[in-house]
């Protein structure tokens, strides 16, 4: 059976597409079987992100309402083996996501991969609630910044209280907290909420910090997840938070002001 | 900036801790407001129109607020009268 994961957010623009791209991507790259599905029905992206926007034939839609099965509109990713997308389709009819279709559609997916990544639409809306409805685990993604932060807290009241655990009275969605476009120098100046600030007033576990990054929108630009420039701070943090997510105990990196080495001071180096 | 305006900015709180401030509160303002029971605003209503049978009071000086203590939930009302 696999594990169903949610990244949600409250608030749009944070990273949540960037953060299913790259998550799914690192658990695939560990061998793990893993299919990525966005829900934001009406304006897809992930599609881009994950750079597969010319091969959408069939979506999620075309699956709930059987106008396809899930075998011709499951997207294989060109670089891994193990990976998989479900785009989101672009109708407008609010409608389209059923309750029960996306259980059918999730069920079906469960017993034939290792983890299914449900990337969330912003808002509290249909999408959204569907989104994390059927989730074990959810990553919270939030900035260091005050309406990104109050949408997260109300994001994990309705994870507590709105979903098919919380409903059955199950063991809660294990809510995890990924702090994203991190500047530790503004922090360090005082213009910016630290990692341990944003932890205190949300209390739940963090399972990572990504830094502000140029890297995330070169990476976007080209269609492919952050997580594979290697060599980019932000694709190292993904790379570690994937660990995390598997149990691994790994140190949080980039929380610090970046040291500039004496040739890089005078000649300025590559961000 | 001189250097008494340097003295005095240190003594500011910064901007991080003011928003580390505002969103403690609101946060713990929207909590209580999650836990408490649909029928609330309805009994705040109908217990409003029960006190202005005898007096007139304004919508705003009526509180009702649930809280949990342990296994029991304390109900408390509060009613501004107005001055006589």
């Amino acid at each position: 059976m696999a594990k169903i994961i949610v990244v949600t957010s409250g608030k749009g623009g944070v990273g949540k597409t960037t953060t299913s791209a790259s998550i799914g991507t690192g658990l695939a790259l560990r061998g793990y079987k893993t299919v990525i599905i966005d829900f934001d029905v009406g304006l897809r992206n992930l599609d881009l992100i994950m750079g597969c926007e010319r091969r959408v034939v069939y979506d999620f839609v075309n699956v709930i309402q059987e106008d396809a099965t899930l075998a011709q509109a499951l997207i294989k990713d060109k670089r891994l083996e193990n990976l998989y997308v479900l785009a989101a389709s672009q109708t407008r009819d609010k409608d389209a996501l059923t309750t029960e279709g996306v259980e059918r559609v999730i069920s079906e997916l469960a017993s034939n991969f290792d983890f299914v990544i449900c990337d969330s639409p912003a808002g509290i809306e249909k999408g959204a609630h569907l989104a994390m409805y059927f989730a074990d685990e959810a990553i919270v993604v939030t900035n260091p910044e005050v309406s990104s932060v109050r949408d997260s807290d109300r994001m994990l009241g309705l994870l507590a209280s709105k979903s098919r655990r919380a409903e059955l009275g199950l063991e809660p969605i294990k809510e995890r907290l990924l702090l994203t476009r991190y500047s530790p120098d503004r922090v360090e100046k005082g213009e910016m909420l630290g990692v341990e600030d944003v932890e205190e007033i949300l209390s739940i576990r963090l399972l990572g910090v990504i830094p502000e990054s140029k890297s995330v929108l070169k990476a976007s630009n080209q269609g492919i997840p952050v997580i594979l420039d290697d060599e980019s701070d932000a694709g190292q943090a993904y790379s570690d938070a994937v660990d995390r997510l598997l149990g691994k105990d790994v140190e949080h990196r980039f929380l610090d002001v970046k040291k500039h080495g004496f040739l890089q001071r005078i000649f300025g180096g590559r961000e | 900036m001189n250097l008494l305006d340097f003295f005095r900015e240190r003594k500011k709180q910064t901007p991080a801790s003011i928003a580390k401030e505002r969103l403690q509160i609101i946060v713990a303002h929207e909590r209580n407001q999650r836990c408490e029971p649909d029928y609330l605003p309805a009994l705040q209503r109908e217990l409003l129109e029960v006190i202005r049978k005898y007096v007139n009071v304004d919508n705003d000086q009526v509180q009702v607020a649930l809280e949990n203590q342990g296994n029991c939930s304390i109900l408390e009302l509060n009613v501004t009268l107005p001055e006589r």
